[in-house]
């Protein structure tokens, strides 16, 4: 047990923060307010790029595809996300955390060419086509098909919670294409344009009031066939590649010590019947306890990092941030509302509103997060099997495929 | 940066675990409650032969000088096992205190006897721990007066630490006072009354400072999470092996989802405490400014989620687990006393939230 950094990334750390203080106002945070919509976009690519060349973006990805080229090393990207939000910095990208690690691995040299350069340099964005009304949890049942006619794949079907589709310029997508195959052999794993005709975006509105997500429906969208990453019939196989880069997000114990700390501030500012809220015992008591817990996952999360860093797999540590990360968030935003009492409740444009709504906001989008990404139940279901070793529900015979 | 035990520390813990398998069976720990023995001759032994009693004890006076890391780490394995042995005050809350207040002429007198297993010190904080300041123990020219409860470990003590009203730490010989088992739930380990009348006592002089008793208690209670985690996590462990062999309805019950969805939850809430467990221990020694507030809630949250275990591993049993003959009782009833020992959940967090000024 050594909480402090040798001296290689000491000096990291040292060189990283003269960068941030030397070149932070080209971050497009900072840039003037009178830019056109384009001309902040090519600041936020001009910054991604500055990024990359002095390897605090795209870290690991192999030059010749646009990245830095660095050997891996958990402790750094840990280093460069820290110091970044420390410094309340725009941190750069990878391109597409999900996308990207999936082409490096199963894509061939052709489409590494054409999809990695670009997303790196934040000129080509992505959506992620796999859930469906009718398969959420049983994502493999999905039934959104695609036949070949000549060189194309034709497509039909319907995709759901689909983030940032609006925006999107391409969508890495599960489509059914060998329909007699078992359920998880007959998904194919696709890319294409989001300009592609028959293709349809419609928002998605939430509790939160806002639409996050899209729907998006297909008919007789047109692809060529070429735009497979693997073979035909292999999507789950590469999909599960993929997830396994998405749900690393969910849960950060960072962003939830921020969030706690937030707290902490309000309830030692607010008052009520002239006692400052952090003063009432029952309150006080309820922080407290929160407290504890993000102290827990922030430890647990040094953990995981530690085991990262010497190249073993976290294991049981890892299996939890979602589960609990998400639940602790929607805890902390609970008792921010509940400290708050009627004025907890006010919401976006609302005279008396305390941090511009944005509890209420959190404790909808919370339990939103606690659904997606692999509900709190699959995580359990994960959690059982996988770590604890326990068996899987057995399968009625009518359900097997 | 390297949060993780050292090969050292994982094999410290092994070999402690594996002597604990095989002497501190449940058998063993029954013959030891009917037997009201709270200091088994065999355990002890193989903790002296392990060298263990002198952990945290200086190189220079005959101990190992180990942090108190590997010292939380034998706490969780005797947790784990339920030893009716007393470790935690006399082999940790002990030479710690005695190290950082005591005379150099204490120092060398108590601190080898320490190492040595030939002094047994009981921990008598809890008048100024758990919220009973109004005990009135108080020390009138070198004789300490007062009701004392819940001395650790009291009833196998040759020594007692004792801490009176003004927050001083004292040393007593036990052969001046006469301590009395009180019955807590758990009978693996003794906590004792003892009442003081005149009784002749010494000085630790470093203690004439709040702070000192305060890291004293901050060590007790990190390493009484310590005790709860181990004990917690075999909770946890024999509900996950019982939902795998235990069949109902033709299945094993672990592949219905309300008892594996019971099973994960406990494991959720269960891994994150041994990072906090960690990290306190760790900063015993490494990161002083933090350990009051660390330990307030490792001890604090340890409580909460190892009730949680308890209650629900003892269910996942169903009503085996609410029976004497698999004897998962005695794991519930020694969380049950740490819970509550040098202060209850609500009491600790209370300090916590004193300590940072809120």
């Amino acid at each position: 047990m050594d909480l402090a950094y040798s001296e290689e990334y000491e000096q990291f750390r040292e060189e990283l923060r003269r960068f941030l203080k030397e070149n932070k106002q080209r971050s497009p945070d900072m840039v003037t307010t009178s830019f056109t919509g384009e001309e902040r976009a090519q600041a936020a690519r001009d910054w991604q790029q500055l990024l990359i060349d002095h390897g605090y973006a795209a870290r690991t990805i192999p030059r010749e595809y646009g990245g830095y080229g660095a050997k891996p090393d958990p402790l750094k990207s840990h280093i460069i996300a820290e110091e970044f939000a420390k410094h309340r910095v725009r941190p750069g990208h990878s391109g597409d955390n999900r996308l990207v690690p999936t082409v490096l691995e199963l894509g061939t040299e052709e489409q590494k060419q054409w999809l990695v350069p670009p997303t790196v340099r934040g000129e080509m964005t992505w959506c992620q086509g796999y859930s469906e009304p009718e398969s959420g949890s049983d994502l493999a049942s999905l039934t959104t098909h695609a036949y070949v006619d000549g060189d194309e794949f034709v497509i039909n079907g319907q995709k759901i919670w689909t983030s940032g589709a609006k925006r999107a310029d391409m969508m890495f997508c599960l489509v059914r294409t060998e329909p007699d195959a078992p359920k998880h052999e007959g998904i194919s794993y696709l890319i294409f344009s989001m300009d592609t005709p028959g293709i349809e975006v419609r928002p998605l509105v939430t509790m939160t009031g806002e639409a996050f997500f899209n729907e998006v429906f297909f008919t007789d969208a047109r692809v060529p066939t070429t735009q497979i990453i693997g073979k035909r019939g292999e999507g789950w196989f590469v999909a599960n590649n993929t997830l396994k880069y998405e749900r690393e997000g969910l849960g950060d114990p960072n962003q939830t010590e921020s969030r706690l700390l937030e707290l902490i501030s309000m309830m030692q500012l607010e008052t009520l019947d002239g006692e400052r809220l952090i003063d009432r015992p029952v309150y006080r008591d309820r922080l407290q306890k929160l407290q504890g817990r993000v102290l827990a996952m922030k430890f647990n999360s040094m953990r995981v990092l530690t085991s990262r860093s010497k190249g073993e797999e976290p294991g049981l540590p890892r299996w939890i941030v979602k589960l609990q990360g998400c639940e602790l968030n929607h805890q902390i935003a609970n008792l921010a509302i509940d400290v708050l009492g009627e004025l907890g409740t006010l919401y976006y444009g609302s005279p008396l509103l305390r941090a511009n709504g944005s509890w209420q906001q959190r404790y909808m989008m919370d339990l939103g997060l606690i659904i997606g990404g692999g509900t709190a139940q699959i995580q359990k279901n994960i959690i059982g099997e996988r770590a604890l070793g326990l068996p899987k529900e057995p399968k009625q015979a009518s359900q097997q495929v | 940066m390297d949060f993780a035990l050292s090969e050292e520390q994982a094999i410290l813990q092994d070999t402690l675990k594996e002597f604990l398998r095989q002497h501190c069976t449940l058998d063993k720990v029954r013959q030891c409650v009917h037997d009201s023995v709270t200091c088994d001759a065999d355990i002890s032994r193989g903790l002296l032969e392990l060298g263990l009693p002198g952990i945290v004890v200086p190189e220079e006076f005959g101990g190992a000088g180990l942090s108190y890391l590997d010292a939380a780490l034998v706490v969780e394995a005797l947790g784990e096992a339920i030893a009716p042995v007393p470790f935690l005050g006399p082999n940790v809350v002990a030479p710690f205190t005695i190290s950082a207040t005591g005379s150099d002429q204490q120092k060398s007198d108590w601190l080898p006897k320490i190492a040595s297993g030939s002094v047994l010190f009981g921990i008598a904080f809890s008048e100024t721990s758990g919220g009973r300041i109004d005990s009135l123990t108080f020390v009138d020219s070198e004789r300490i007066n007062g009701e004392f409860t819940f001395v650790i470990d009291g009833n196998d003590a040759s020594h007692l630490l004792v801490a009176d009203q003004n927050s001083e730490i004292y040393l007593v010989d036990v052969n001046d006072v006469a301590p009395t088992l009180l019955r807590s739930i758990d009978r693996t380990r003794s906590v004792a009354q003892v009442t003081m009348d005149n009784t002749p006592c010494e000085l630790l002089p470093g203690s004439s400072n709040f702070e000192a008793l305060d890291r004293s208690i901050a060590v007790a209670r990190i390493m009484l999470a310590a005790d709860s985690l181990g004990a917690a996590q075999s909770m946890l462990d024999k509900a996950v092996a019982y939902a795998k062999e235990r069949k109902q309805f033709n299945r094993v019950i672990g592949s219905f989802q309300a008892v594996k969805h019971m099973c994960a939850e406990m494991a959720a809430e269960l891994e994150p405490c041994r990072s906090l467990v960690w990290y306190a221990a760790h900063s015993v020694l490494a990161i002083p400014d933090e350990t009051q507030v660390v330990a307030c809630h490792a001890k604090a949250h340890l409580s909460d989620v190892a009730q949680f275990v308890a209650r629900k591993s003892t269910e996942v049993h169903g009503g085996m687990g609410f029976t004497d003959l698999l004897g998962l009782h005695y794991w519930f009833k020694r969380i049950g006393l740490n819970r509550q020992l040098l202060g209850s959940p609500d009491v600790i967090r209370e300090e916590a939230a004193r300590a940072q000024d809120w």
